[in-house]
């Protein structure tokens, strides 16, 4: 295992897993959405507005578990330093802010039609907003600190005092009251949802998360190419001043 | 029962155009910088 | 001896603070601009200012704090003291708590001074003046904390100021939530007074806590 923390041997190790990710990925969506679309029954409350859900809950369950992840890894830039933890925590940004995106069109476009408004300032959808700022703003802090290890370094700050705000988003439908329906499938006592629902659910979950792992490992995998392009201009750059300095 | 179809088609396509974006963004990155880093390649080679 | 360099850090600082440009002033000026600005933007209309009076306030205040803050560290990075305080042997964390103390003295005080005379001109009720004054005191602790962090994090860089703003104000989310709706209650409503306040006063206490060993991380990222 800590083979891998080398770089060159978790380029080598990337290139090996990512064709099986992807292919992963792309049967479990397919099954999912086949399960979605033409088995899962509609609700007898919300109709076949509830094939929505498939989307939504993943994305809402991908946006909590990017920042998990980007914390873990900006534990591992503050404590170890490490190369490949700051290529983790950059390459997690972009995606969870994509996926909270998701989240929140999709939860908006379910909202329209069940709740009569495509927002309300309650305190699951706020809370999922601050989410998406706080990933922006992450972005925003990579993209302006030019030093890679530096930026790393604040990134990780920034993200572990964030963090505070995922126990919020988590039990936010269970401290206020709230439209947002509360839990119904990781609960005390078992789902409260109907198998039929339920299985097209979690493959689609599950194929969510092999696109997410797909997609950061791709992206992991730039971001050392980009830290080794970086480092070998700047070698570029000091070989040439010394050309002139000797000429 | 209500027609969602249009809503349900709207959340569809707008994920699937987010997925894609991702997808396209991160091969389209990791081609420019392979392409970069064989021009070092290149480079070092020469001399 | 630490203590005496503490103390000497905590007046150097109010001394700037309170200098043409230091921002103490300013911030006071700023605050006074975004509230007189509001009702321009919204109308005249007493009832409806006189409702959203505490928001006003609020945002106000919290726009005043934020951007004063920005030149916290900063000053510091441009002119080389920053290194010096770096490599001082009085705990990096307390320095933060220092400078931000004299930094809340310098701005936040004389803003929540001036909130209940600015909410009279908003036909604010007597009993929100008083709570929109107690919500502040409750509340800017935690925002010169949480945005403590945000100067360290800045500090350095160029356009920073915007950036800070960025990171920091999301955080800011829950102290807004509850200042609004801790002086909104001291007018009536279904939520008693103390409880917005208790919770202020958690979240102020909860930053001071924590906030000094962030921003003081933040500061020794920028080298090594």
């Amino acid at each position: 295992m800590l083979k891998y923390a080398n770089p060159t041997h978790f380029l080598a190790l990337a290139a090996r897993l990512i064709p099986w990710l992807a292919a992963t990925t792309a049967l479990l969506l397919i099954a999912g959405l086949y399960l979605t679309f033409f088995v899962a029954p509609d609700d007898y409350q919300q109709g076949s507005s509830v094939k929505i859900m498939y989307l939504h809950v993943p994305s809402a369950w991908l946006a909590m578990m990017c920042y998990v992840i980007m914390t873990s890894a900006a534990l591992g830039t503050i404590v170890w330093r490490h190369p490949l933890a700051d290529a983790a925590q950059k390459a997690a940004a972009p995606l969870g802010a994509a996926f909270t995106l998701l989240c929140l069109v999709t939860g908006s476009l379910w909202g329209k039609p069940m709740w009569g408004t495509w927002w309300v300032w309650d305190a699951r959808l706020t809370s999922v907003l601050v989410l998406f700022l706080i990933y922006l703003g992450l972005i925003g802090l990579w993209r302006t600190i030019e030093e890679p290890a530096q930026a790393a370094r604040a990134a990780a700050i920034l993200t572990l005092v964030g963090v505070v705000n995922i126990p919020i988003i988590k039990f936010s439908v269970d401290w206020w009251n709230t439209l947002h329906q509360p839990a119904s499938v990781f609960k005390l006592g078992g789902p409260a949802i109907a198998g039929s629902m339920l299985w097209p659910l979690l493959i689609m979950a599950v194929g969510f998360t092999f696109l997410f792992f797909t997609l950061h490992l791709m992206a992991i995998r730039n971001e050392i190419l980009r830290r080794r392009l970086r480092r070998l201009s700047i070698d570029a750059a000091h070989a040439e001043e010394q050309a002139e300095a000797t000429a | 029962m209500k027609d969602y179809s249009g809503f349900i088609f709207a959340a569809y396509a707008f994920a699937a155009i987010v997925v894609g974006a991702m997808i396209v963004k991160i091969v389209a990155d990791y081609r420019d910088l392979k392409r970069k880093l064989a021009r070092f390649d290149g480079r070092e080679i020469k001399p | 001896m630490m203590q005496s360099s503490l103390s000497a850090l905590f007046w150097r600082e109010l001394r700037i603070a309170r200098s043409v440009g230091g921002g103490g002033a300013m911030g006071l000026v700023f605050f006074l601009i975004l509230v007189s600005l509001t009702p321009f933007a919204i109308g005249p209309d007493l009832n409806l200012l006189s409702r959203i009076g505490p928001a006003i306030l609020w945002i106000a205040a919290l726009l005043a704090t934020l951007l004063g803050l920005d030149r916290l560290f900063q000053a510091d990075a441009d002119d080389g003291s920053l290194d010096l305080l770096l490599t001082a042997s009085t705990p990096l964390e307390l320095i933060v708590v220092v400078k931000c103390a004299a930094h809340w003295i310098a701005t936040a005080l004389p803003l929540i001074l001036a909130s209940p005379l600015l909410g009279l001109t908003l036909a604010m009720e007597p009993a929100s003046l008083g709570g929109i004054a107690l919500s502040l005191l409750a509340g800017t602790p935690a925002l010169t904390m949480l945005g403590a962090i945000g100067a360290a994090l800045t500090a350095g860089l160029r356009r920073g100021g915007l950036l800070m703003a960025v990171l920091i104000l999301p955080l800011a989310t829950p102290v807004l939530i509850f200042g609004v709706s801790g002086a909104a209650a001291a007018s009536g409503g279904t939520v008693p007074f103390h409880i917005p306040m208790l919770i202020l006063c958690g979240l102020s206490l909860a930053a001071l806590a924590g906030a000094p060993f962030a921003a003081a991380a933040a500061l020794r990222a920028r080298d090594a």
